[in-house]
């Protein structure tokens, strides 16, 4: 999808002055922090599973081409077929292909980040083939023509009444009359309308949370069992996932899927979790005739190669933007692209360029919650900041902040200067302020007040020249 | 403006710790009598406090904003003002977080990173600096008001400074602490953030107002005056009456002056 980070600034400003916006973010705003947080109060063990997950994930980073070339190995015995993405581009065309070799008419989606993140759908529809999102919430915003403003919650910006409309638009076709009140029959009637999907559908296509090595198994999560149906129903199965996501064994998908959902929906488990390993074997009931994994870079390597190799442990699960303030102020859509939040602020720099993205990095007041939420221990705030000094080395922040930075670094190494000026500084304050003690407003200083408030007035003296006074007992 | 109260500090035996202290940017340009409470308390500690007057800012405007070698030079300024003593204590956990840091800024320069670790080693926020380090478990001092207190970000997360305001405040005659809903929530300062990103931030703030007011206390306290000048002003903007003082001020009973953005007392003016 086309970045629109660079508007970021005007985004944020509409996203909070839209009300139903912030009716959905408002409702949404504790309900995964609250649930998470008993979810890791009820697991004593959560600090030491966090510990073993930045382990494995480490570990398998420090070896990526060994586990890759395991897990392709892998799929391969067991009859499926692994496609290797450097780019977008390549990750689209090979999609296409497959679903072209498949003569396929109709394609039905289980969620994919991944798959937003190279833009699958868009490819798929323009080579003209039906492409039916199968997670209800992608599926909402599917029919909104919108992208996901959540990694986990695609439509958590959607309220319910914007949801009824939805259904009321889209679905006269299917037979829907009257507008829907209640959050079940919306689920209903989407489930109704996607089952004959399921069975039409040629191609499923299908993200990973994990892809074991040992086996060549990819691991969905989900709530609502789209992905087993998805991945076994039509005749082609398609597992799109970026190289990061593999690890060695079972068992260490196991330990992250431990962290997986209580970091994310604060669930002990997701109601389905997915193993799928190949297409049908002789003697399987059911199952897909072929299955093809789209192994994506897009970045990712260079990543690997950088001061941001760790955030390639990222796990997807959202707790980062869910503990955010500022996300929570102005939902996913603001950020512009895929990945929105701490997790999407570093990710979306690194992916669109800081040209086009430098504000997401910047949009952050470094309070430190993503990183002390996020279950493999990524340094979230200090990656921020490095992609701030990133910015500053190419020239690329705005020029008055630049000037301004230089100045202040002047003035704190020159210390007399320093005291003199902070001490003209808090007198003018302090004087112009007069009785009221605080300022409605000043010049060069709107922002300031733009955000809402009055600047206090200083008291008056510096602390340095009390001080010097005292020590010199003149004190009063 | 109220008159320092502690004796001189200059008049401790050789047992007594020597405590630099680093007063802060904001505490110096806003509010120096933070900076005098912090000498009551730490003299009260048992502390000789000093203040060498080459100290200035911390950096993290620099650090902040991506200039790692503008900050490298203000951290050397810090560091050669005060790695001599015994302790180097800050009125912040922002700011005194930021020098622990600095042994970040100077990845390349072997000397610098090694006198860098030796201050950070040895430097503490000021309130977990009296409970922590110098086993203070009460205060002298009255505040018969209804406070709550607002846990900012860096203190809270990056020095663990949770319960150690809290246990001295418990020792103030006549405060009645009132916890904040969200306390752990962001205000929306983040330093140059709140002008970069005046209306998020200004948002963030409205919502901390909103939580601070829920609670019916007159007054909200905290550890570091960036939240603090951010909250006082959106308070004072929304024409409430709740007032705001920095901790220190209130644990050195030494919050007889007006709040931050309150209007002067007549007579106290300077």
């Amino acid at each position: 999808m086309e970045p629109l980070s660079h508007a970021f600034k005007e985004r944020a400003v509409w996203a909070l002055q839209d009300e139903t916006l912030q009716v959905a973010l408002n409702r949404a705003k504790d309900g995964f922090a609250v649930k998470r947080a008993k979810a890791v109060e009820g697991l004593p063990e959560f600090d030491a599973l966090r510990d073993r997950a930045v382990a494995i994930k480490n570990h398998t980073l420090e070896n990526l081409d060994h586990y890759l070339e395991r897990y392709a190995d892998a799929v391969e015995r067991a009859g499926g077929k692994v496609h290797w993405a450097s780019s977008a581009e390549d990750a689209r065309r090979i999609v296409v292909e497959i679903c072209r070799a498949a003569g396929a008419k109709m394609i039905t989606k289980g969620k994919s980040m991944v798959g937003e993140e190279v833009g699958v759908n868009g490819a798929l529809e323009g080579a003209g083939f039906e492409v039916v999102e199968t997670d209800l919430g992608e599926y909402i915003i599917q029919l909104a023509h919108e992208p996901p403003s959540h990694i986990i919650v695609p439509a958590v910006h959607k309220t319910r009444g914007q949801i009824a409309d939805l259904f009321h638009q889209n679905h006269q076709k299917y037979g829907l009359s009257r507008k829907l009140a209640e959050v079940p029959e919306m689920v209903n009637e989407a489930r109704q309308v996607l089952r004959s999907k399921y069975l039409e559908a040629d191609v499923g296509i299908t993200g990973a949370n994990f892809l074991i090595a040992e086996s060549g198994t990819s691991v969905i999560v989900t709530n609502e069992g789209n992905g087993d149906l998805t991945c076994s129903l039509p005749k082609v199965h398609i597992v799109t996932a970026g190289i990061e996501k593999v690890v060695p064994t079972a068992e260490d998908a196991t330990t992250l899927l431990r962290l997986l959902a209580r970091s994310a929906t604060g669930q002990d488990i997701t109601t389905y979790t997915t193993f799928s390993t190949g297409p049908k074997r002789p003697g399987d009931t059911d199952g897909p005739e072929e299955y093809h994994v789209v192994l994506v870079d897009n970045g990712r390597t260079t990543m690997l190669g950088d001061q941001f190799r760790e955030m390639l442990r990222c796990i997807r699960c959202g707790a980062c933007m869910n503990h955010c303030p500022v996300y929570g102020a102005i939902g996913g859509h603001a950020y512009g692209w895929v990945y929105p939040g701490p997790m999407g602020s570093i990710l979306t720099p690194l992916a669109v360029g800081l040209k086009e993205a430098g504000n997401l990095p910047n949009a952050c007041t470094l309070n430190g919650h993503c990183a002390e939420v996020c279950p493999v221990r990524i340094p979230l705030p200090d990656l921020l900041r490095t992609l701030r000094h990133r910015e500053y080395q190419l020239r690329l922040g705005l020029k008055p902040m630049r000037w301004g930075l230089a100045a202040w670094v002047w003035f704190t190494t020159h210390p007399r200067i320093y005291r003199l000026g902070t001490r003209v500084q808090a007198r003018m304050l302090a004087l112009l302020a007069g009785r009221k003690g605080r300022f409605r407003r000043m010049p060069f200083a709107g922002s300031w007040f733009r955000g809402g408030r009055d600047l206090p007035a200083p008291q008056g003296e510096t602390f340095m020249a009390v001080w010097q006074r005292r020590q010199k007992g003149q004190g009063r | 403006m109220s008159a320092p109260r502690a004796g001189s500090s200059h008049d401790g035996t050789g047992s007594r710790p020597r405590v630099g202290l680093f007063v802060t940017c904001l505490a110096n340009i806003y509010r120096p009598n933070v900076g005098l409470a912090a000498v009551a308390l730490l003299e009260k500690a048992g502390c000789s406090v000093e203040v060498p007057l080459t100290q200035t800012c911390c950096g993290q405007p620099s650090y902040n904003n991506g200039d790692l070698n503008g900050a490298a030079r203000t951290a050397r300024q810090t560091i050669e003002a005060l790695e001599d003593f015994d302790y180097v204590v800050a009125p912040s956990g922002s700011c005194g977080g930021m020098l622990r840091d600095y042994p970040r800024l100077f990845t390349s320069e072997p000397g610098w990173q090694q006198r860098a670790r030796a201050m950070a080693a040895k430097t503490y926020e000021l309130i977990s600096f009296l409970t922590d380090i110098r086993g203070m478990t009460s205060v002298d001092a009255a505040f018969p008001h209804r406070v709550t207190y607002h846990d900012s970000c860096h203190g809270l997360r990056a020095l663990g400074i949770r319960e150690q305001p809290r246990r001295l405040l418990a020792t103030v005659r006549g405060l009645e602490l009132r916890e904040l809903a969200d306390s752990e929530i962001c205000c929306g300062f983040g330093g140059t953030f709140c002008v970069k990103y005046p209306e998020i931030s200004g948002r963030m703030v409205g919502d901390k107002a909103a939580a601070i007011s829920a609670t019916g206390a007159e007054v909200v306290l905290g550890g570091d005056l960036g939240c603090l000048l951010n909250i006082a002003g959106r308070l004072g903007r929304e024409g409430g009456k709740v007032r705001v003082y920095h901790v220190a001020e209130v644990l050195a009973g030494m919050a007889d002056v007006p709040g931050l953005g309150d209007p002067r007392q007549p007579s106290g003016g300077s």
